[in-house]
């Protein structure tokens, strides 16, 4: 009896712990080129193209179709956006932020250690944005923002996903990022590029004073001084009902002996 | 005559029946009270000041209650807060009543004594103990009639609030939406909107030129879309000129504004555009004319067709496909209409 016991729980162990390292590891063949001092930015940029990004998005960065599979490294089917007039703008936020590369195509990115040295980011943005017309990387001046107006535009077009402080949150499938951890060039360049299931919104929707002004609250929502007492976690009146009622809980036992007697034995 | 002669008597049975109880009553104490032996319980005094506390604490609550309601009724500004400090308090000021009346007026008396053995004894003598132990009410009435106003003062002030549920029978204001054939777009500082300002991967809020921009039936979403990939339902094929398209903003569950728009990057391999309600995410398709793919949503989002005017502007060309908002009593049986 024990012994088959035995039999089933150590390969089970086993296998959860083979599984949580298959899950714990970052997508396979990262490929750093030797020798990076020695090459233009472009000629690494290319190489760091060819090896880590091709697959997905084709070897001319023109994207690649579900409908055409190719298989590139570990055999996955890729399957990506042409990347022609995305630029330095997107280049710049998905490897800066550690969202791509990404393991299977329609994953979604999520912000992680960037997979790249500064030098190697700095190659393939260059690399990218030489492949077309695409916008440059974006300077905004939060500083030059009204954060009041900032908190107005952000309740309009971004707290529905993103929640009045930037906690993030959920949509139908997809998990919403926490803004807290964005610098003020990567919020910019999202804006405009609306990545994953984000809308993107064109300078005539938000200019870019505007835009300013978003990231000038989103700055000030990343020091909040919670007037009214403890923030908990900032994330809206669910946890701050249930600590409401666990207090109340403990105030109506409080009560409750005030009151009451004690049976006597 | 034999109705009108059973009605007579019922009704006399309906006026006499408080004296009727009452009789009934004193009889019964009378009867529970015969018995008459040596007093085990010593008579006890009375107790004045508690009754007073009682009964002061009771009509407060009543007043209290009484106040909720006046908030609920009377509009004033922050009333959340006077409503909730209102029910608060006369639901503290019951509890106080009730501990004052528990610790002085109801009597206790505590048996020291191990398990009865002989039971037959005991019984009547613990019977005894409860009859003889003093009530020393003397303002019984008063302290009913207090407890009385306190509970229907409560009762008022719980029930009140069912009126904000919304017309129960005159459901006609629930059809009503601004929205008609020719009138302009805007967005929230009254600019029309042209179509060529409306680009796919985002979306606008829109309201009618010149109406309530508060009233349910007035804003819409506005998105567009690659009109090859519309799949409206038959009738609609020309409600999206050039891949425009309008719908309510309220989501057809509960109420809330539609604040999420979830667009793709690359649509091959990730989910479809989608209008997404932020309450309890239901998700609704605007290439298939708003039918819902996820969640609560019990209707699909009422679509508003659009036209563009010689100018370019974007103008209404009907009214919604459905009525606005979240479902009532007889949400499907028309359409709604343009106030």
């Amino acid at each position: 009896m024990r012994a088959r016991k035995l039999l089933i729980t150590v390969p089970a162990l086993a296998m959860l712990a083979f599984a949580i390292v298959a899950y714990a590891q970052p997508p396979s063949g990262i490929v750093h080129p030797p020798n990076q001092e020695s090459k233009t930015p472009l000629e690494l940029g290319s190489e760091l193209f060819a090896a880590n990004c091709a697959s997905c998005h084709g070897i001319d960065g023109r994207g690649v179709s579900p409908s055409i599979p190719v298989h590139g490294a570990g055999d996955i089917e890729g399957a990506g956006p042409d990347l022609t007039s995305a630029g330095a703008q997107a280049a710049d936020f998905y490897l800066r932020t550690g969202r791509m590369p990404i393991s299977h195509p329609g994953e979604e990115p999520e912000r992680q250690r960037p997979f790249f040295s500064e030098r190697e980011i700095g190659a393939l943005t260059r690399y990218v944005a030489s492949l077309g017309q695409g916008p440059p990387i974006p300077q905004p001046q939060p500083s030059s923002g009204n954060v009041s107006r900032g908190m107005e535009l952000f309740t309009e077009h971004c707290a529905g996903c993103h929640q009045i402080v930037g906690e993030g949150g959920y949509v139908t499938n997809a998990r919403v990022p926490v803004l807290q951890h964005a610098s003020a060039t990567q919020i910019a360049e999202a804006v405009r590029i609306g990545p994953y299931l984000m809308p993107s919104f064109p300078h005539s929707q938000i200019n870019d004073r505007q835009l300013n002004s978003i990231i000038a609250y989103i700055e000030t929502t990343k020091h909040p001084d919670d007037r009214g007492g403890l923030g908990i976690g900032h994330i809206g009146p669910v946890p701050e009902g249930i600590v409401a009622w666990l207090v109340a809980a403990i105030v109506l036992v409080g009560v409750c002996v005030l009151i009451g007697e004690r049976a006597r034995a | 005559m034999r109705v009108i002669r059973f009605l007579k008597g019922l009704l006399w049975l309906l006026i006499r029946l408080p004296k009727i109880l009452y009789a009934g009553l004193l009889g019964l104490f009378g009867w529970l009270r015969a018995p008459r032996r040596e007093r085990i319980v010593p008579e006890r005094e009375t107790t004045a000041r508690a009754e007073w506390t009682v009964i002061v604490l009771l009509f407060a609550a009543a007043a209290a209650g009484l106040a909720f309601f006046v908030f609920y009724v009377v509009d004033i500004p922050s009333s959340t807060q006077f409503l909730g400090l209102a029910l608060g308090v006369c639901l503290a000021l019951i509890a106080a009543a009730l501990v004052v009346a528990a610790k002085k007026l109801i009597p206790t008396e505590h048996l020291e004594e191990s398990y009865p053995g002989e039971a037959r004894e005991d019984e009547e003598q613990l019977l005894q103990v409860i009859h003889e132990t003093p009530s020393g009410l003397t303002r019984r009435r008063l302290i009913a009639s207090a407890g009385a106003a306190a509970g229907g003062a409560l009762g008022l002030s719980l029930v009140a609030p069912a009126a904000s549920l919304g017309p129960f029978l005159d459901t006609e204001s629930l059809y009503a939406t601004p929205w008609r054939a020719g009138r302009r777009l805007v967005d929230d500082r009254e600019r029309p909107y042209l179509a060529d300002e409306i680009v796919t991967g985002t979306f606008y809020t829109a309201y009618p030129q010149g109406a309530d921009p508060e009233q349910l039936g007035s804003p819409i979403v506005v998105v567009r879309l690659d009109p090859s990939q519309l799949q409206l339902p038959e009738g609609r094929a020309d409600w999206a000129p050039d891949g425009i398209l309008a719908y309510s903003k309220i989501c057809t569950h509960a109420g809330c504004a539609i604040g999420l728009y979830r667009n793709p990057l690359f649509p091959q391999a990730e989910s479809k555009p989608a209008l997404v309600c932020p309450c309890h995410y239901s998700t609704f398709d605007p290439a298939e004319g708003g039918t819902v793919i996820f969640g609560p949503a019990g209707r699909n989002l009422p679509q508003l067709p659009l036209e563009i005017d010689p100018q370019g502007g974007l103008r209404a060309a009907g009214s919604f496909s459905g009525p606005v908002g979240p479902s009532f009593w007889g949400v499907r049986t028309r359409g709604p209409s343009s106030s």
